[in-house]
């Protein structure tokens, strides 16, 4: 059974399809109205998510499919106790494919484990989000026409943000990639990530706390939300949550053809008065998201037969 | 110091000195009841001193957790008196129920019934990182 739990279970091949088809999708949205016709999608939100939840319903909507589920984890069997594992085993004779979101790193691995239909990984804590990273993969190609030989900029929290590590991942394996990590002493990327998918594979980059000096160089500007719900502690959290602001008069260095992507939902990180500056992609980003979600759930469930 | 040689058991040799009371432990060989001879701090012209496990028995052993705890360790198997086998012990792809994931965060803190795995991610190193959250061993 094909699941998806982590960007890189997908080749780059298998990532330029998914986004091809998401063009496609895009292109000629009529064509795929039926394609899941009397298919089901379960979503299991076991942490509440507005985006990321809608995204996935509205994408099996449109593929002509329904959707069944639950949004946060006190509505479901989990408040009395039922495992994951015990939880999943059920819901697959319900539904056809299922997206989960779990608080707890590594709850999707163990759904697929005990699943009879395609698991999608929707968010696991800090750890990873594949579809958020299709989504960032899709916006940058259609932003800016290619994959490889871009300068990405990753601002903000990038010690828990886990569509960064996913992120830096996925683009780890396009020629010409540089990283430019920005972020307070507190929340730089893990040394985990760093290790192994920039410097064991030889990739450039530099770590720095300023955004305006390193602006001029960044094709992409990836911010993030410093996430309250990882923290432990409410005095770290206030004391780093506005680290970075992005406004217009710092964007003035920036190129022309930069694209600004956020995984949203922001707080305060991107002043609303970036809005309506070109350069803002992450309107787009979300409606992107849909699309590629499309393309991913008919993957999964042509690749499972179930199409 | 001497300890007598066995006729049928095992020798786990070129342990790193310190490490033989963990694999004692680990290996649960203070259920056997034959004899078990723990040598400590034996000079060792590769390793400047190593640490011996003698088992007076033929026991069907993880091997993998071994090549974990203690790399480069070697395994005699001893039948009659003679060594009929000598094992060269590497890190182990995967361990299994051996090691607890220590981060908070991670499904098998709260998940029942789940098994505990690292993967090696880093052979050169030794690093191992839990299968589930990628959190280090």
């Amino acid at each position: 059974m094909r699941h998806l739990i982590d960007i890189l279970e997908l080749s780059t091949d298998e990532i330029t399809q998914l986004l091809d088809c998401a063009d496609e999708i895009i292109a000629h949205p009529e064509q795929y109205r039926e394609k899941c016709r009397y298919k089901k999608m379960a979503t299991l939100f076991f942490e509440p998510s507005t985006r990321t939840r809608l995204s996935f319903e509205a994408a099996m909507m449109e593929l002509g499919g329904s959707v069944l589920g639950f949004s946060e984890a006190a509505s479901s069997s989990s408040a009395k106790g039922e495992s994951v594992s015990d939880t999943v085993a059920v819901v697959s004779y319900y539904a056809d494919i299922i997206a989960m979101r779990h608080p707890k790193e590594g709850a999707p691995l163990v759904a697929s484990m005990k699943s009879g239909v395609p698991i999608i990984n929707a968010g696991d804590g800090g750890h990873n989000h594949p579809t958020q990273t299709l989504t960032d993969l899709l916006t940058i190609r259609r932003e800016k026409g290619r994959l490889d030989n871009l300068t990405v900029g990753l601002c903000g929290d990038l010690k828990f943000g886990r569509t960064v590590h996913s992120l830096i991942a996925a683009m780890s394996r396009y020629t010409g990639t540089s990283f430019v990590l920005i972020s307070p002493e507190e929340l730089k990327v893990p040394s985990y990530v760093k290790t192994d998918h920039i410097k064991n594979r030889g990739i450039p980059y530099e770590q720095t706390t300023d955004l305006e000096s390193v602006m001029p160089k960044l094709d992409i500007l990836y911010m993030t939300r410093v996430q309250r719900e990882r923290f432990f502690n409410e005095e770290d959290y206030l004391r780093l949550k506005d680290s970075y602001i992005l406004t217009p008069d710092k964007l003035k260095n920036a190129k022309s053809d930069l694209a600004i992507l956020h995984p949203l939902p922001r707080v305060n990180e991107i002043s609303t008065a970036v809005d309506d500056d070109p350069r803002a992609c992450y309107f787009r980003q979300a409606n992107y998201g849909k699309y590629v979600r499309m393309a991913l759930i008919l993957k999964l469930l042509e690749d499972s037969g179930k199409l | 110091m001497y300890i007598d040689s066995i006729k049928n058991g095992i020798v786990i040799d070129h342990i790193i000195a310190g490490k033989a009371l963990q694999i004692y432990s680990m290996l649960n060989l203070e259920k056997l009841d034959c004899s078990v001879a723990i040598l400590k701090n034996v000079p060792s012209k590769k390793m400047g001193r190593k640490d011996i496990i003698k088992i007076d028995s033929v026991l069907d052993i993880d091997l993998d957790v071994l090549g974990y705890f203690s790399p480069n360790i070697t395994v005699d198997i001893i039948m009659d008196g003679k060594l009929v086998e000598k094992k060269h012990i590497a890190l182990p792809e995967k361990i299994t129920d051996i090691l607890i994931c220590k981060n908070p965060r991670c499904i098998t803190t709260t998940e029942q019934d789940i098994h505990h795995i690292f993967k090696l991610t880093d052979a050169e190193n030794g690093v191992y990182r839990c299968i589930y959250c990628d959190a280090k061993a």
